[in-house]
């Protein structure tokens, strides 16, 4: 990759954060596979967690140069402090309208960031993001038309949905909690900063939400949105909580009962 | 194993040829060529480099693709064989050939629109253009569901002839207005 000294350990640490978001939410989705409340769901979500974890192996693919060969140990190799991931995705998947609020926000996420990243000073996450972001359209269209859907449908199914976004909410402001090192990276042009994506994200969420007759946790003033709850940071720096060991216990079991098996 | 003598010396000419036996698995009507799934290749003596670009990053074939070029080629005369995957510049579905896209039309599968309109995914408007039907070619169809049995297609019903069919999802350049 061609990496300066200095940007190698903040870009790991972005990379971690960008794979460990994609693979938890993948894993997470693919627990609906069987499951869903209609085939159709079923369906989108066992797809979209297919995508998840194929960006989560480009992001891990990107640190062979940072001596990290194997995006395999990357996924099974590590103890829950060495995880990067936001806190919104070590979260259980609660019932079907908070994981569609969930992925929805996730998705929004990606985009707003994938854009930001085609111009990063490092062509081989511009390279990667452009990929990426091609893909995050159709789950967009997906979210936003099941979400409108939803939300004007039965005094139910907005109920649920507003519960999974006043449950979200805070959780999904950790995704811009800034990486340990983020403004070397800002400084040296391989990102924007994660406080400026956040407010572009918040803006489209935020909108988006209330447009279709929902109330996210934000206000908005001369067309400028601000948040109303306290972001749940700690994701980045390796705080998490218990629901993330049950995962990598559940995920590593293979792994860790036959080492070194090949399929 | 036996090493096959070589018939004559490889070309990239017969090395793309060759890669016309590789199809999607998926889509076992087109080749992985027509695809536009194969990217370059270089010959350096015995040697053979072929460098794929998947069509979706999530797509499990692409592991079983690269072991068949691979066999494929040895199977043709080359001494080694490497398949590099590269993401740039990013696949897109303008790379699929006419005939790929007539070939999926016989067997059900619309072919994705072709050029790309503006991306409005992050506004609050959505236009989805409807698909002519692969079977009787009208275009009263209805989208069923963006995702269908691979990432790479999506599930519509046709109202005329009252048949549901799949069509490959587009993929390439998304403009912001």
């Amino acid at each position: 990759m061609g990496i300066d000294a200095r940007v190698k350990q903040p870009l790991r640490e972005l990379l971690y954060a960008l794979g460990d978001d994609a693979f938890l939410l993948g894993h997470r989705n693919a627990e609906w596979t069987g499951l869903g409340p209609i085939l159709e769901e079923d369906i989108a979500f066992s797809s979209m967690a297919q995508d998840e974890m194929g960006h989560a192996v480009v992001w891990y693919g990107l640190m062979a140069d940072l001596g990290h060969p194997s995006p395999d140990a990357i996924a099974y190799g590590r103890q829950a402090a060495d995880w990067r991931n936001a806190r919104m995705f070590e979260q259980p998947r609660g019932d079907y309208a908070y994981s569609l609020m969930r992925q929805y926000l996730a998705d929004l996420s990606h985009a707003v960031r994938y854009d930001a990243l085609m111009q990063s000073s490092l062509g081989a996450l511009a390279t990667a993001a452009t990929k990426l972001r091609q893909e995050e359209k159709y789950h967009l269209i997906h979210g936003r038309t099941l979400i409108e859907r939803l939300a004007r449908g039965t005094s139910e199914s907005r109920q649920r949905l507003q519960d999974a976004c006043d449950a979200l909410f805070g959780f999904a402001l950790g995704i811009w909690e800034p990486t340990d090192g983020e403004d070397v990276l800002v400084s040296s042009g391989v990102t924007v900063s994660s406080e400026e994506l956040q407010s572009v994200w918040l803006g489209v969420a935020a909108g988006f939400l209330a447009h279709c007759g929902l109330k996210p946790p934000a206000d908005v003033k001369d067309g400028v949105w601000r948040a109303t709850t306290e972001a749940q940071w700690g994701g980045r720096r390796g705080e998490h909580g218990a629901d993330l060991q049950t995962i990598l216990d559940a995920m590593t079991l293979l792994h860790r009962s036959h080492p070194g098996a090949v399929w | 194993m036996v090493t096959p003598a070589r018939r004559a010396p490889l070309t990239k000419d017969l090395v793309l040829q060759a890669l016309q036996d590789v199809k999607d698995p998926e889509i076992p009507v087109v080749s992985i060529v027509d695809l536009g799934i194969v990217q370059g290749v270089v010959l350096a003596g015995g040697r053979v480099t072929v460098s794929i670009t998947p069509t979706f990053t999530g797509c499990p074939a692409i592991e079983h693709m690269r072991r068949e070029i691979v066999e494929r080629l040895i199977e043709l005369g080359a001494d080694a064989v490497e398949v590099p995957i590269v993401l740039d510049p990013p696949w897109s579905t303008d790379r699929i050939t006419p005939a790929a896209r007539q070939a999926m039309e016989q067997i059900g599968i619309a072919p994705p629109h072709s050029g790309f309109t503006a991306d409005e995914s992050l506004s609050l408007t959505i236009a989805v253009e409807s698909v002519p039907c692969p079977w009787c070619g009208h275009r009263n169809t209805s989208l069923e569901s963006a995702f269908g049995p691979t990432i790479c297609r999506s599930i519509h019903y046709c109202h005329t002839c009252r048949q549901s069919f799949e069509q490959f999802k587009a993929l390439g350049p998304l403009h912001h207005a």
